[in-house]
């Protein structure tokens, strides 16, 4: 089989016997290629990867941490806003309860002056009503006395005399009123 | 000239001595010229692409970046593992792009001639480069005879079956995976390049000898056109192939489990 080929191919060529120069020569050009390769391009090539990779990468941290940091602000809110109720609900609660406090206070007040005009008024009353039962005692017992005097003819000189009789008559007079005026 | 084209009506199918075209001076071939210029273009492509990188990329470095992408995810990553991986990506995508362009020459009109149809260029990548690093790496990873069990034993193997299942392990990963990693390469562009040959060097005689059968000569040429199409995928599955058995080797060899 090999020599027929050997035979059959012009000036005896045998395509797989390789030639010496043409490895020698492929070898320096594949490694020459490889020097160019792996000095110039790969290098470049991988830089440019990860620098590729360390935008994407520091992209999508940048996101998370701005994405973090929303949230911590939206809690913040959610916190102050929470807070800001609470606070409203005590105020308005204080309020009511001061507002209680002030009508209490107001009709306690109002309560005690209305005694108080009562019990003055009352006070003014009694002692009107003294004054005028004094008066109304002084001016019977003249009035009785002149009467009498007239009726009888005759002063009654007598001090002790009179004021026994005027006030056992005025006496007299109360027990008969005192029933009535109760 | 009654000779010549006598000579040429006999048709002669393209051969092995059309992927050994005369030397252009010297000692220098076409494949080795276009080898040079294949580590020219990926490197002044590389080159340029990454001088002033952005983070949002315009549109020739997004091009440069996919392409570098394909090798450092799509190949050493998946392959090596996320832990491992970083080392080994300029020597990914250098395979990757290396065997690219070189079989993308195949196609290139012009040049039209798949640079690792040589089996030389194949097998000093698989030889000399992919197999000493990933044994050097697992020998480094798991010391020596860490490494030979790690290698020649799967886990979970019977012991009765050891006696037979060393010997083949040890075949295929110490001898047998360069080889069969440059000779996978190299076999689909030698094909490929001679089917393309055969229609196109077909059509043309048929065009311009025919005689009656020239109505043919269209046929062979859809054939031709078709089959570029085809070898276009190839070329790319090649190159991605290469790429990612070389990682996957050196993934395996630094596995802590099979």
């Amino acid at each position: 089989m090999v020599k027929t080929l050997i035979l059959g191919a012009e000036g005896g060529i045998n395509p797989v016997i390789p030639h010496t120069a043409e490895i020698i020569l492929g070898l320096i050009s594949f490694l020459l290629l490889l020097f160019v390769i792996s000095k110039f391009v790969s290098p470049r090539f991988e830089a440019l990867y990860a620098e590729r990779t360390a935008k994407i990468e520091g992209g999508i941290e940048k996101a998370e941490r701005a994405q973090a940091e929303a949230q911590k602000l939206l809690a913040q809110y959610k916190e102050q806003l929470a807070e800001a109720r609470a606070e409203a609900a005590r105020i308005r609660d204080d309020a009511r309860a001061e507002g209680q406090q002030i009508i209490d206070e107001l009709r306690e007040q109002a309560q005690a002056e209305a005694a108080r005009i009562v019990a003055q008024g009352q006070h003014q009353l009694d002692a009107q009503r003294a004054q005028i039962v004094a008066e109304l005692r002084a001016d019977l017992g003249r009035t009785a006395v002149q009467l009498a005097s007239k009726v009888v003819g005759e002063s009654l000189e007598d001090e002790a005399r009179r004021r026994g009789t005027v006030d056992r008559f005025l006496n007299e007079l109360d027990a008969v009123a005192a029933p009535a005026s109760k | 000239m009654t000779k010549l084209v006598l000579a040429a009506e006999e048709f002669t199918p393209p051969g092995v001595q059309d992927f050994f075209p005369p030397a252009i001076f010297g000692s220098v071939t076409k494949p080795m010229v276009l080898l040079v210029l294949s580590i020219l273009i990926i490197g002044a492509f590389f080159v340029a692409a990454t001088r002033n990188l952005k983070l949002v990329p315009g549109k020739f470095q997004f091009a440069a970046e996919s392409l570098y992408d394909v090798g450092r995810n799509g190949i050493a990553r998946e392959q090596i593992g996320a832990k491992d991986f970083k080392p080994f990506v300029p020597l990914i995508i250098t395979m990757f792009t290396f065997i690219l362009v070189n079989n993308i020459f195949g196609l290139i009109p012009f040049i039209q001639f798949p640079t690792m149809a040589h089996i030389g260029f194949p097998l000093a990548v698989s030889l000399l480069v992919v197999y000493p690093v990933y044994h050097f790496v697992g020998f480094k990873r798991h010391g020596f005879l860490g490494y030979l069990k790690h290698q020649t034993i799967p886990p979970g193997t019977p012991w009765f079956v050891l006696p037979l299942m060393i010997p083949i392990e040890f075949f295929q990963k110490f001898i047998m995976n360069p080889l069969t990693l440059a000779i996978r390469v190299f076999a689909a562009m030698f094909a490929g390049h001679l089917l393309l040959l055969v229609f196109t060097l077909a059509g043309e005689f048929l065009l311009l000898h025919g005689g009656a059968m020239i109505v043919v000569a269209p046929v062979a040429f859809i054939f031709a056109i078709a089959l570029t199409f085809l070898e276009a995928l190839i070329m790319v599955l090649q190159a991605y192939i290469f790429a990612l058995l070389s990682a996957s080797y050196i993934g395996m060899a630094l596995a802590e489990e099979h």
